[in-house]
């Protein structure tokens, strides 16, 4: 394709538009209440704090909308990775009560089917929470929110904002770069090492080229007054408002729950403690 | 367009004066002066052309202009350059710039956030910032929706959208640095006609640097030519200068009108053989029914029927998203086919199997040499002379044949003098003569060429035909996609031409 032509969306440029509650949140009130889920869930290895987030997070799921097709479609390494990782620690886990299996270093006991269980439950529930976070970012307003909200840097929100756009680009150059050592009689190679090293040389290349984009980027930028002594406005207003304010308690209040029902049926162990 | 422009927004705006005074600019860590000894006023609301050969320092003045070019560590100056009195740094807001690479000027993903940027940085109100984004957009004629994605706009449509964010800073001065050197002649029109609508509505002063002289000479009401060794060449109304002046300009590799480029004398005589002909022996490649895709699954051409013959050259022309340049890389077995046939003969193949996309990489060398449209992507070391021993190294060649062939290229494509530059620093035309001659040193038999005259000024033009029509007598066969209907003329043998782009998203 000629470099005239539209190119397709980068994946890192993807815009998520819609019109039900969770898209006129606040990005970060989304990401704060990701965080606390999440911190939360780090603190104990147990399955009951674990299972109940995921319950809870199937009904918060319903209520932003997300459809059950892109759900799968785009938490799919969640959904591998959580039962991997459970698997893992069940045959590695630190052993203890009953065993039931031992082959080399392999062990299964009562322990460990118990750590693996909560392992797998937990990746779940935190994964599944930070995916449909991010499933209903756009962004641009994630990074409107971040300098007028959290109030970081304007020119490092938007340096980063730009950067992620180059790198829809680069993926077209990664292509093109490809098929042009292949032209140039150099994109032979034999065994796994001949593979790295051309992978290796290719990346280089890759390098290069994103460099030269973003410094002719940051030459456009600073030209519409970018990076300049003014005081910057933003054309889109960023507000934490009462909706935030209640995604925020709806995040606590799982927490809280998930807490209280491990603590009351004794299964909940602090792990820094 | 709904309203002209000024009778919405606020004060109308004021062209800058520009004004030059023994300036210069020496960039850090080279010997030359870019730009040495200008003298030079321009009155507020002037259109200037601005001219010269290939570093004579244009877009280093320009860039100087906008306020751009770094400070006294990126380079030394010497006496005065103002804008309305000033140093350009302090009047960062007053000056807007458009370079010329479509795709590095896009900031945001959303068309209306993009244009809105410019005013951001400049402290303007958000009410007054939505107002100037959709006049801004009015003038360029670009009638997107607000959240339409950047990243689906076309190049002509990207320069537009640049334009539409400069005009919305309200410059008093508007800087164009070869706005359409990398659109196709469609985009080049869009471009131009908004600067032109554009002009209707803003009293800022204008300056374009293009070597295209025709596409702005309606626009224009100066002509400025920068003298290589400092100063300015001529100064004055674009008649006067281009009557005085236009041969030597031409010369330089400005595209004067009146004065086109020499097209070279074809000295083998073209056989009879159509371009469907598939049983002479002149055929190297045969596509029956071909479907082409860069992404698997994505068909972007089908149904493709011709033949690549020795000693013809074959252009590939169409709109924009037709797959020009998916068919030529799938016809250089660099892609594999998405459908039908592609047959190399057994003259071309020489055993090596009758489908290229098969072939080992190196046995592409001395059989297909591609030339791709951006040169960058194809460089792969760190000098010019280590570039074009590449292929002949792979091909095992002696050391003293592979000097022997390196230095007859530099020589024959004006490049000795560049032998331990690395190919990145090479100008425009500089690198598209290196990543011709990186095909060339393996002797392929098929020379596949992207759009090889985009953005190249009137000199590199010439030599490249003239090159390219001796390949040709020598039996090369050429593949070549262009948009330029004067490579056309002056080459092709046949034209293949793709229709209806399938649908790829909302392109105007």
């Amino acid at each position: 394709m000629t470099r005239t032509t539209a190119t397709p969306t980068g994946p890192a440029l993807r815009t998520s538009k819609g019109t039900r509650p969770i898209h006129r949140v606040n990005p970060v009130t989304k990401l704060a209440a990701a965080f606390i889920i999440s911190l939360t869930l780090i603190a104990s290895v147990d399955w009951v704090s674990a299972g109940v987030v995921l319950v809870l997070e199937a009904a918060l799921f319903g209520w932003a909308g997300i459809r059950l097709s892109v759900f799968l479609k785009r938490s799919w390494p969640i959904l591998l990775a959580a039962p991997l990782a459970g698997l893992t620690t069940l045959l590695y886990g630190e052993p203890s009560g009953q065993s039931y299996w031992q082959f080399l270093f392999v062990h299964i006991t009562d322990g460990s089917i118990y750590l693996g269980v909560a392992t797998g439950l937990r990746i779940l529930a935190i994964g599944l929470a930070g995916m449909v976070m991010f499933l209903t970012i756009d962004p641009t307003d994630l990074a409107d929110g971040l300098a007028q909200v959290v109030r970081l840097p304007a020119r490092f929100v938007l340096g980063a904002l730009a950067a992620m756009r180059l790198a829809g680009l680069l993926v077209d150059d990664w292509r093109s770069l490809g098929l042009a050592r292949r032209a140039r009689g150099v994109g032979d190679s034999q065994g796994f090492m001949g593979k790295l090293r051309l992978w290796l040389n290719q990346a280089f290349s890759l390098l290069v080229l994103a460099l030269r984009r973003g410094s002719k980027l940051a030459t456009a930028m600073e030209a519409r007054g970018f990076g300049a002594d003014t005081q910057r406005s933003w054309a889109r207003e960023s507000v934490f408002v009462g909706r935030d304010w209640f995604l925020v308690m709806i995040a606590v209040l799982v927490a809280a729950t998930a807490v209280g029902i491990s603590v009351w049926s004794g299964h909940w162990n602090f792990i820094f403690g | 367009m709904s309203a002209p422009y000024r009778d919405l927004g606020g004060d109308p705006v004021r062209g800058s004066r520009v004004t030059a005074s023994g300036w210069g600019w020496r960039h850090a860590g080279r010997r030359a002066w870019a730009v040495r000894d200008l003298d030079l006023d321009i009155e507020p609301g002037e259109k200037v052309l601005l001219l010269g050969p290939s570093g004579a320092g244009k877009s280093t003045l320009v860039h100087a202009l906008a306020g751009v070019l770094g400070d006294s560590d990126d380079g030394d100056d010497n006496g005065r350059l103002l804008v309305d009195g000033l140093p350009p740094a302090a009047v960062r807001g007053r000056v807007g710039l458009v370079l010329q690479d479509p795709d590095s000027q896009v900031t945001l993903a959303r068309v209306g956030d993009d244009v809105a940027f410019g005013c951001e940085n400049l402290g303007v109100e958000r009410d007054e910032i939505w107002r100037r984004v959709g006049q801004a957009l009015d003038a360029v004629g670009l009638d997107l929706p607000l959240d339409h994605s950047t990243s689906r706009l076309s190049g002509g449509q990207k320069q537009r959208l640049a334009l539409a964010g400069v005009l919305a800073m309200r410059p008093g001065l508007v800087l164009l640095d070869e706005p359409t050197a990398n659109l196709d002649p469609v985009g080049v029109a869009e471009v131009r006609d908004a600067v032109a609508r554009m002009l209707e509505h803003t009293k800022a002063t204008l300056i374009v640097i293009e070597h295209r002289v025709g596409v702005w000479l309606p626009l224009v009401d100066r002509v400025i030519v920068l003298d290589p060794g400092g100063g300015l060449l001529a100064d004055g109304h674009p008649e006067q200068v281009l009557a005085e002046e236009g041969a030597r300009l031409a010369a330089q590799g400005v595209w004067v009108p009146g004065f086109p480029p020499a097209h070279p004398e074809r000295r083998r005589a073209v056989s009879s053989v159509g371009p469907n002909d598939a049983s002479s022996t002149d055929v190297l490649l045969c596509a029956d029914d071909l479907s082409v895709a860069r992404i698997p699954g994505t068909v972007v051409a089908s149904g493709v029927r011709l033949t690549v013959n020795s000693g013809q050259a074959l252009a590939v022309t169409g709109p924009n998203g037709s797959g020009k340049s998916t068919l030529a890389l799938t016809l250089a077995g660099l892609l594999p086919t998405a459908g039908g046939d592609l047959r190399a003969t057994d003259r071309l193949a020489q055993g090596a199997g009758s489908k290229p996309f098969r072939w080992k990489s190196r046995q592409l060398l001395t059989r297909i040499g591609t030339v791709f449209q951006d040169p960058e992507h194809q460089f792969l070391t760190a000098t010019v002379r280590k570039e074009l021993e590449l292929g002949p190294r792979t091909l095992a060649l002696s050391g003293a044949k592979i000097q022997a062939l390196v230095d007859e290229l530099l020589q024959r494509l004006r490049l000795d003098h560049l032998a331990l530059a690395n190919p990145f620093t090479l100008s425009g035309g500089e690198k598209r003569r290196l990543s011709v001659a990186t095909a060339l040193a393996t002797n392929p038999q098929v020379l596949v060429l992207d759009e090889p005259t985009f953005g190249q000024d009137a000199q590199t033009w010439q030599e490249l035909v003239a090159l390219l029509a001796g390949l040709l007598d020598g039996g090369t066969a050429l593949v070549a996609v262009t948009h330029d209907r004067e490579f056309v003329e002056a080459l092709a043998d046949h034209t293949h031409e793709l229709t209806s782009p399938l649908p790829v998203g909302p392109v105007r």
